[in-house]
């Protein structure tokens, strides 16, 4: 990768002037009311709290692909087994779910992690591919044998409600590590057998375990009640409702000059956007922190030159399995942040086009490598996206506005929703080619 | 025991199907690794490519029809199948030019060329849904069955059926004469000899004066016509939604891998391993097994796998080859 990289150093003020462009952004959509803006202040934080959530993705992203050139494509997966969480760990527990099935689940999920580690053991000592197959056999029977049932039973428990195992009752908060952990698990299986061969085998791996992991929450009723969606997920924040009937608040609100309904919103929206700093901020302080430190010198040191690294005796597959799983607990964390924001649990919402590929346009743009770069570009590109739904209809609008009714405008009007997905390719290629190094380049 | 139900059974749940299957991903993989043999990465806008070709033969096939024009029997789509190529692949050379080349002359690392590919992926991706949309379509038209269920039990007398339909025997009948004429050109002409001689050294291609351009050229035209009659012939046989060739993505990666990249035999009989094991994996066997054991009730389906999972196949094959034969089964590359 050192070989097209930028070669000039960047202005120190380059960072705080783009950080400054994007907080005019932000204003002008809560001021300003006009065909690009929405001068709605809920609008705005809306769109900053799923940017400060992409900020988070993107800098698990920036920590495989710029401290590690590690190519992530189950950003999306990550995302969604760190949503897992959020269900499991916060939501009240099912009456009759754990007593209809839950220790057998344990004990098939047990047996078939142990039938895995049994099978490389037996493996690694005897060296018979037969052998390891037979226990694989074993233990894939004695799995079903446990696992079916209780599936059986815990979905046919109240299913028209729950019909899942249900959750812990625990502080939601607690959630988001629980999302890293989960990621971090899968993470680390996964580098384990793609990590070490060539660079585009973790690539397709991890397409893989990503359409895998969300295709496991689409169909396990039993996990999370599959397409039919969890909601009402606990929130860590108040309820605009409890606001409203607060008179206290009525009163601090019409200080101000909002109504209680707007008011309410706007303030839960930056409540969630506090807590998300708070994340983002600590993420970052560690980050740069390690980044500072021998180990981090020496991942740079891998990244940019394998074989001198390995050479000098670092083992170079182990550091990459470190910061593989590292940055996929992460994007756990960002993906049961925002099951917590949305409140809801829906499969079927997470798209790799969308929670992979664009993740990888706003590291890309805001500069891989550098930390305030990802966040950068991750809100910018956020802020695009969202806009771009508005933007691209009333563009189109505009051009075609001259031309006859008829098939043709319709379908352009029709299509202007597509446009987003060229222009963000688009963005991608060209920052790639012309500005390697992104907004906010690597110091 | 029952062993002729049991056997066409088989044949029409299993085999047909997965032979079928086979012979697209083996046409899909075919066009990666032969990407992967020239220009040295893994295309993730394949899928996409595969996409697009389609979306244009639907197009122009609608257009035919719209004439009133049909090949009888054979599916309109034939006719309009080389516009598809044709278009396909006046975009990845425009892709080429535009993007890939650059990187060439940089001799950039391989995974810059991956992400480039990605960029890509979504311009084709947004190309696509801008031509056709995001809507499901099925465009075949001619005969539906060569042997329907019906008449297949009266000719045979037998209890079950067996159908054939007129687009999986048309993906294999393709399939081979596409496998012939690919394997023809890269043995015995002359440009399919420098193709391979480029792709086994380049040094030593580029000393013979191999001009590397036009054998990149190639590649990316083979490439876009294997991809569009993949493709098509996907869309024929099941329908056309543009999501689901990027989904086919990892089945297509899986089988190319298997056979080894850059192995042509091997991604062919990679893409049939992956389409058999798919389909054997997430068939619930309890109708076979029935005929074979009568007096056997079995409690469940006998399916391994829901065929929601069916990615999860392709994955774990994939997993399987990475952990003891990285390079494949026929040996690909190994940069």
């Amino acid at each position: 990768m050192s070989s097209n990289r930028q070669a000039s150093a960047a202005s120190p003020w380059r960072a705080p002037i783009l950080f400054a462009a994007l907080a005019v952004l932000f204003l002008l959509e809560g001021t300003v009311r006009n065909g690009l803006f929405s001068g709605s202040w809920n609008t705005a934080l809306a769109i900053l709290n799923m940017g400060l959530i992409s900020a988070i993705t993107a800098l698990g992203v920036n920590m495989q692909w710029g401290y590690a050139g590690l190519f992530n494509t189950g950003v999306v997966g990550f995302l969604a087994i760190g949503g897992l969480a959020p269900v499991l760990v916060s939501l009240p527990p099912v009456q009759g779910a754990w007593d209809a099935g839950g220790p057998r689940l344990i004990g098939a999920l047990l047996a078939g992690l142990g039938t895995l580690a049994l099978a490389k053991i037996v493996y690694t000592r005897t060296g018979r591919i037969w052998a390891m197959a037979l226990v694989l056999l074993a233990g894939l029977v004695a799995y079903r044998w446990l696992f079916d049932p209780a599936v059986l039973a815990i979905e046919a428990n109240d299913s028209a409600r729950t019909g899942n195992i249900g959750g812990l009752g625990l502080p939601v908060l607690l959630s988001w590590i629980v999302g890293g952990a989960f990621a971090a698990a899968a993470a680390w299986g996964v580098g384990k057998v793609a990590l070490g061969l060539r660079s585009d085998y973790l690539a397709i791996a991890t397409l893989g375990i990503g359409e895998i992991i969300v295709a496991v929450l689409r169909n396990e009723n039993w996990l999370a009640r599959g397409v039919m969606n969890v909601t009402s997920i606990p929130r860590p924040v108040p309820y605009e409702i409890d606001l409203q009937q607060n008179p206290a608040f009525v009163d601090f609100a019409a200080r101000w000059g909002f109504g209680a309904a707007e008011a309410s919103g706007i303030w839960v929206k930056l409540c969630y956007m506090s807590l998300f700093l708070v994340v983002l901020l600590g993420i970052i302080l560690l980050a740069e922190l390690a980044l500072k430190s021998p180990w981090g010198r020496m991942m740079r040191a891998i990244r940019d030159n394998e074989t001198a690294a390995e050479a000098m005796g670092k083992d170079v597959t182990a550091r990459h399995l470190q910061i593989f799983v590292l940055g996929s607990a992460v994007i756990g964390i960002a993906g049961a942040m925002m099951i917590t924001l949305d409140g809801l649990m829906a499969p079927n919402s997470y798209n790799p086009l969308r929670y992979t590929f664009l993740i990888w346009v706003m590291v890309i743009v805001g500069g891989s490598g550098n930390n305030w770069g990802s966040v950068l570009g991750a809100v910018l590109i956020w802020f695009l996206w969202i806009k771009a739904e508005v933007w691209g209809p009333n563009l189109i609008g505009a051009l075609v506005g001259p031309l006859p009714e008829g098939d043709i405008k319709a379908h352009l009007l029709g299509s202007a929703p597509h446009m987003r997905f060229i222009a963000m390719g688009l963005v991608l290629l060209l920052v790639l080619r012309f500005a390697p190094r992104g907004l906010v380049p690597e110091r | 025991m029952d062993i002729l139900n049991a056997l066409v059974a088989f044949l029409n749940f299993v085999f047909i199907p997965a032979a079928a299957y086979g012979a697209q991903l083996a046409l899909g993989a075919l066009g990666v690794t032969l990407i992967y043999a020239i220009l040295r990465f893994s295309n993730f806008a394949h899928g996409d490519t595969m996409a697009f070709g389609t979306a244009i033969t639907i197009l122009v096939t609608w257009g035919l029809q719209s004439w009133g024009v049909s090949l009888g029997p054979l599916p309109t789509a034939l006719l309009a199948l080389p516009v598809g190529i044709a278009a396909t692949a006046a975009l990845v050379l425009g892709t080429d030019r535009a993007v890939y080349r650059f990187y060439r002359a940089q001799r950039a690392a391989p995974i810059i060329f991956v992400m480039a590919s990605v960029g890509v992926m979504f311009v084709m991706n947004g190309l696509t849904r801008l031509l056709i949309g995001v809507d499901e379509y099925r465009f075949d038209d001619g005969a539906r069955f060569i042997i329907a269920v019906r008449d297949f039990r009266e000719w045979s007398g037998l209890a079950e059926g067996l159908a054939l339909r007129s687009t999986q025997a048309l993906t294999l009948v393709v399939t081979v004469i596409v496998c012939a004429a690919l394997f023809w050109f890269l043995n015995r002409t002359k440009s399919g000899k420098a193709m391979r001689a480029y792709s086994d050294n380049e040094d030593l291609a580029l000393l013979s004066g191999i001009d590397p351009e036009r054998v990149v050229r190639l590649t990316w035209i083979i490439a876009a016509g294997l991809a569009t009659i993949a493709g098509t012939l996907y869309g024929l046989d099941k329908s056309f939604k543009a999501f689901n060739y990027f989904q086919i993505l990892l089945p297509i990666f899986a089988a190319a891998i298997v056979g080894g990249l850059g192995n042509p035999v091997g991604a062919i009989a990679g893409g049939f391993l992956v389409a058999f094991s798919e389909v054997a994996v997430t068939y619930p066997w309890v109708k076979v097994a029935g005929y074979l054991f009568p007096g056997w009730q079995p409690g469940g389906l006998l399916q391994l796998l829901g065929t929601e999972y069916k990615f999860a196949v392709s994955f774990v094959i994939l997993i399987v080859v990475l952990l003891f034969r990285p390079t494949g089964l026929f040996r690909g590359k190994s940069v």
